[in-house]
């Protein structure tokens, strides 16, 4: 499990765990949920375009990531995402099923594409993966304060001359690189399940934000390993284990949650995610 | 005659496949956009979605156990719409959580059962279930479809006007003595079965686009609640026939011949009629610099 191939399955898992845990804690945060669903919905039209093209796929998941997430800050208003944006995810879903169909491509490549693949990351991928990585952590280690900021005290933030639409757009451009990196190994569809997921346990159980943020990462990298693991043994789609795990940890953070506070404050107030 | 043979391709009308589909088309098409007027006036598009997406692991679920995908369609819907409820969709504040982790976990199962799919009977059941097709629609599912749209439509007359009065300003409601939460509840069971049906035609993951698209479109139109429902249901008919139309006259065109996708032309029209509604209700509105006065819900959040 631990030999030759699996090594750079390995890596990678454990950079997107890395990257999707940490973006998924301001995802969940931010009350994005919506956007770390239609970014990857998106990329998939871009996998499926590169196919057709004979593009490497990374290329078309990029593109169509970060055109999604432009999208989404121009028809968005103030951060909220309306019809129009969900309908033109949509409609790139459906030019992804246009693009299959064009290119007559076999159906286990989509199955792959939805749903992960134990060796989605090749060698020669690996070098991006890192260098995409190192990025969007760089970005977020920038971006903390005023994301930080920007979300609870949006008025203090624009007195303090932090923009919020900049804030926001440099946001969504990470969010778009973590999805393009994470898909070849999760699958487009269960992208979502890790960004949203262990981080949603972690602030469950724990509410100060640098202590939330590591318990997300380590959960992330719990559901991903778990994920290769059961993949590996199993033969099963690798974003069955990833989307299960991540449910698992939330209910089970919830329940944790719920518990502590009732403990320390004696009130029986249910956990408000 | 050459103007219809130009548009309308060599035996449209005789196709018994086409009738089926038309059929379908329009009969959920009718139900799904007055339904998504509350959707898009709630700010549910999000959970309108998800259920749809959802449906996928029942209708993988259902060609498993050897059952018609509808059947899936409906089971895992109603099942998720009771477990979103439970954790609390209705709330404004982290109800976006609560539908993303139940999505999550049935995503999950999807996958799982896709992959169980594609290693039994061969591949074409993922494409099937995430992208639809309003051709191979089994005839005998038409009696389940209809019957279950007039049971939405009817559920709907009967909720409509608590359900407007709830949904705009839940405090007057309650003051009211309207059931805010049961109200809320039964409009979940109506939005599960109706995704339901949207998932049958243009595929789980695309059924959003009938639910939310032309309904988003008839809200810039019409500012009354019951015209805003007419239009919704016209739109939505107009875009399935249309693209119901195109489709067959796509298999004459290239690359090879084999067709385009029914549902990438339901929901490419979507967005199209989206835009048009747009322009048309900008140049109407534009004479009276007024602010935006469309409901505050309907931008979701």
């Amino acid at each position: 499990m631990f030999s030759g191939f699996m090594v750079d399955t390995w890596l990678a898992g454990i950079l997107v765990a890395l990257l999707a845990g940490a973006v998924g804690f301001f995802v969940v945060l931010r009350g994005s949920t919506f956007v770390a669903h239609a970014l990857p919905n998106g990329s998939f039209a871009g996998a499926a375009g590169a196919a057709l093209l004979g593009v490497s796929t990374f290329v078309g998941l990029a593109v169509f990531a970060v055109l999604g997430a432009l999208s989404i800050a121009g028809l968005g208003r103030r951060g909220r995402h309306d019809a129009v944006t969900a309908l033109v995810l949509v409609l790139m879903l459906a030019l992804g099923a246009l693009f299959i169909v064009l290119g007559a491509q076999y159906a286990p490549a989509v199955d792959a594409l939805l749903f992960g693949e134990l060796l989605g990351v090749s060698a020669a991928q690996l070098g991006p993966t890192v260098v995409i990585t190192a990025v969007c952590l760089l970005a977020l280690v920038l971006l903390y304060r005023p994301l930080l900021l920007s979300t609870v005290l949006p008025d203090s933030a624009q007195a303090r001359g932090v923009g919020a639409g900049v804030v926001e757009l440099c946001f969504l451009l990470v969010v778009a690189l973590a999805t393009a990196m994470t898909v070849p190994v999760v699958g487009t569809l269960l992208v979502f399940s890790l960004m949203v997921g262990a981080p949603a346990a972690a602030r469950a159980v724990c509410d100060r934000p640098g202590r939330a943020l590591a318990l997300s990462i380590a959960i992330a990298l719990t559901a991903v390993s778990a994920a290769i693991a059961g993949s590996y043994e199993t033969d099963y789609p690798v974003g069955f284990f990833v989307g299960t795990v991540s449910a698992g940890c939330y209910v089970l953070g919830r329940l944790v949650g719920t518990r502590r506070r009732r403990v320390d404050h004696g009130a029986a107030e249910p956990a408000a995610a | 005659m050459t103007a219809t043979g130009a548009l309308v391709a060599s035996g449209f009308f005789s196709s018994p496949a086409v009738g089926t589909a038309l059929v379908i088309g329009a009969a959920v098409a009718l139900v799904s956009g007055p339904l998504g007027v509350f959707t898009v006036i709630r700010g549910q598009s999000f959970a309108g979605e998800a259920l749809g997406d959802i449906g996928m692991s029942g209708g993988s679920g259902a060609y498993l156990a050897g059952v018609g995908p509808l059947w899936g369609f409906l089971v895992a819907g109603v099942a998720a719409a009771a477990l979103m409820e439970l954790l609390g969709v209705q709330r404004r504040r982290g109800r976006d959580l609560a539908t993303g982790v139940v999505l999550g976990s049935g995503l999950g199962l999807a996958a799982l059962f896709l992959y169980l799919n594609s290693t039994e009977h061969g591949a074409d059941v993922t494409m099937t279930v995430l992208f639809g097709s309003l051709f191979t629609v089994d005839r005998s599912t038409l009696p389940l479809v209809l019957v279950l749209a007039l049971l939405v439509l009817l559920a709907l007359g009967a909720i409509a006007r608590p359900l407007l009065l709830a949904s705009t300003s839940p405090e007057l409601a309650a003051a009211r003595g309207v059931p805010v939460a049961l109200v809320g509840a039964a409009y979940l069971v109506a939005l599960s079965l109706s995704v339901a049906l949207c998932a049958i035609t243009i595929g789980s993951i695309l059924s959003t686009a009938l639910l939310v698209g032309p309904a988003a479109a008839s809200l810039r139109l019409a500012r009354r609640p019951g015209r805003a429902m007419a239009v919704a249901a016209a739109l939505g008919v107009a875009a399935t026939w249309l693209g119901v139309l195109l489709a067959y006259d796509s298999y004459d065109w290239p690359p090879h011949h084999r067709g385009w996708p029914v549902s990438f032309f339901v929901v490419a029209l979507v967005l199209v009629e989206y835009m048009l509604c747009g322009l048309i209700g900008g140049r109407r509105r534009a004479p009276h610099p007024a602010p935006d006065t469309a409901p505050p819900a309907a931008l979701g959040g």
